[in-house]
């Protein structure tokens, strides 16, 4: 019985470990993205709160908190409280599988990438649960557009796994990053060009970010999904959101950027200096420009209309990973470069 | 009492009771979830039986894909709880019976010796992998099977998409295609304007600070041909 206990309080630390850097990370990501924003559009952007506004996340939490959580009247109670839990469970549960450096991971996992696949699939409960149990048509309407496109944009975001697949052999993600080993031409991103831009795209559907941020859609349905949520309750779909991205931008570095590897892997007097970098710094550095490219987009372009979404899900990026998985079959058969070599039959 | 036992019977618990949900709730929307609840908690119980692969698929494909547009559908239907019940005690006999034949019939199959002491299943060493050994069964022993299952839901798909796309053809849908052949010929005309005094240039009024400064600087005659 107490090694039982001993191993639930181990298990239990790695779960803290990996569970409250991420939560920190998701309240700095909300103060750089509107700092970011900010001078992008030639503003400051937050710098009140603390030296330079360094302090601003932690005033917005503590804001949340001590705010009240109202329900809706008509609203079913008890799944408009479960909505939120049920949002943000499955993005903080996808990051079991994740590996930070070569032995550094919570669930050695064969499956692992069927069981980020099925994680961020489940989160749309949480959004549909959302819209309908809030008794609003705004609220509805929003689930409602999520729930399809969230739907749509899946399949495209696992045609283009199915690529990473074809191309490591593995669903496990430590073999994938470890099949990209050799340095910065060895990694999948060019093999796998196409898949790499559908996959970040669909990411960004994924998460319902701006350009595809129709679920929310501030200027025509309020705020979508979560119109009625305050206080606590919105924080947490707010939490869970940035939660996504920074997972999707981790998932990119591992699938096509090598994850924790180093890029000047095989360059002779680059790669000895660099040798003692940590994996984990590479990881989130790679990380991290994609994290910045997401806000980048928000500030760039004006939303999607919702039957361009659909047409760009369904009838471009579908076809497109279909023919690229093709191409990519007569690449690996040919053993192509340095991605596929030894695995020809040519 | 091992972890897994543990685990064991708190999911079939949780299957149990939300297979017993799904028929007992009123609303429609609660006992999507409620079958939602028993799928998952089924995948935990094969996640025991150390078949991750067919654990996670179920996850992905019934709880990630089916049942979210089944609870799409249900919650777009208004339905009327009060009419769904009057025939309750009408056919409760028959129902009742439904279900003692079907019993009748699982309990046939899974004879009683089955239903008695159960051994636990055999565990698999570390380098078991699941998702290996099916995909060797798979594609080597039942590759026509397979082939011939994927030919079938090709067939579906295609059937499904057929029998309910109705084309219409009157709706006012923007076609993003024609949309994209737009040219700038055809949307943008370019004409050039003679330049010269402002036929109202008298009743403008003059508020512009820098076109005040401009008519400083320049000369009488120039400003009249200036914008204004």
């Amino acid at each position: 019985m107490l090694d039982i206990i001993i191993d639930f309080f181990i298990i239990g630390t790695k779960i803290g470990l990996i569970l409250l850097p991420l939560i920190l990370a998701v309240a700095y990501t909300t103060y750089a993205e509107r700092k970011i924003i900010g001078y992008m559009q030639m503003r400051v952007g937050p710098n009140r709160v603390g030296p330079k506004g360094w302090l601003q996340p932690i005033a917005d939490v503590i804001k949340l908190l001590m705010k009240e959580v109202v329900v809706p009247s008509g609203a079913n109670k008890g799944l408009f409280l479960l909505a939120p839990i049920l949002f943000i469970a499955p993005s903080f549960a996808a990051w079991a599988v994740i590996p930070f450096d070569a032995e550094l991971v919570l669930a050695n996992s064969d499956v692992g990438l069927l069981y980020i696949l099925a994680m961020t699939s489940i989160a749309v409960y949480g959004v549909i649960i959302a819209g309908w149990a809030s008794n609003s048509k705004y609220a509805l309407i929003g689930s409602l557009r999520s729930a399809s496109q969230i739907i749509s944009y899946e399949i495209a975001m696992g045609f283009a796994l199915v690529g990473v697949l074809m191309a490591s052999g593995s669903m496990n993600l430590g073999q994938i990053v470890q099949g990209q080993e050799g340095g910065f031409w060895h990694w999948y991103w060019i093999p796998l060009l196409p898949l790499l831009v559908i996959y970040w795209i669909s990411g960004v559907a994924e998460t319902n970010r701006a350009p595809f941020d129709l679920p929310e859609g501030e200027s025509e349905i309020v705020a979508g999904f979560h119109v009625e949520y305050a206080g606590i309750s919105f924080a947490l779909f707010f939490l869970a959101e940035y939660a996504n991205m920074i997972l999707i931008s981790v998932l990119t570095a591992l699938f096509f950027f090598g994850g924790w590897l180093n890029p000047f892997q095989g360059i002779p007097f680059v790669e000895d200096i660099t040798g003692w970098v940590p994996g984990m710094a590479w990881l989130l550095l790679k990380a991290g420009f994609f994290l910045f490219l997401m806000i980048w987009l928000r500030a760039t372009f004006p939303r999607y209309r919702y039957d361009q979404i659909m047409r760009l899900g369904w009838k471009v990026f579908i076809p497109v990973t279909v023919v690229w998985l093709m191409i990519l079959t007569f690449m690996i058969k040919a053993g192509v470069g340095p991605w596929f070599s030894g695995r020809g039959v040519f | 009492m091992t972890v897994e036992s543990i685990v064991f019977y708190l999911f079939a618990a949780l299957t149990v009771l939300g297979a017993v949900g799904v028929i007992t709730v009123r609303n429609a929307v609660q006992a999507v979830l409620c079958l939602v609840l028993t799928f998952f908690s089924a995948a935990v119980l094969w996640m025991l039986l150390e078949a991750e692969f067919l654990a996670v698929t179920l996850v992905l494909v019934y709880v990630g894909a089916v049942m979210v547009l089944f609870l799409f559908v249900v919650m777009m239907l208004d339905v009327d709880y009060a009419s769904l019940k009057s025939g309750f005690t009408r056919y409760l006999p028959l129902g009742i019976l439904v279900a003692l034949a079907l019993f009748g019939a699982i309990y046939w199959v899974i004879r009683s010796e089955v239903l008695g002491e159960m051994p636990e299943p055999a565990k698999h060493s570390a380098e078991y992998s699941n998702v290996t050994v099916l995909g060797k069964l798979l594609y080597t022993e039942y590759f026509y099977a397979f082939e011939v299952a994927g030919v079938i839901l090709l067939v579906a798909i295609v059937a499904a998409i057929s029998l309910t796309f109705r084309g219409r053809r009157d709706r006012r849908g923007q076609s993003v295609p024609v949309q994209h052949q737009a040219s700038r010929e055809e949307r943008l005309r370019v004409v050039s304007m003679e330049s010269g005094p402002r036929q109202d240039a008298h009743l403008r009024k003059e508020t512009d600070v820098k076109s005040k400064r401009k008519r400083k600087t320049k000369t009488k005659a120039k400003k009249k041909g200036d914008e204004a």
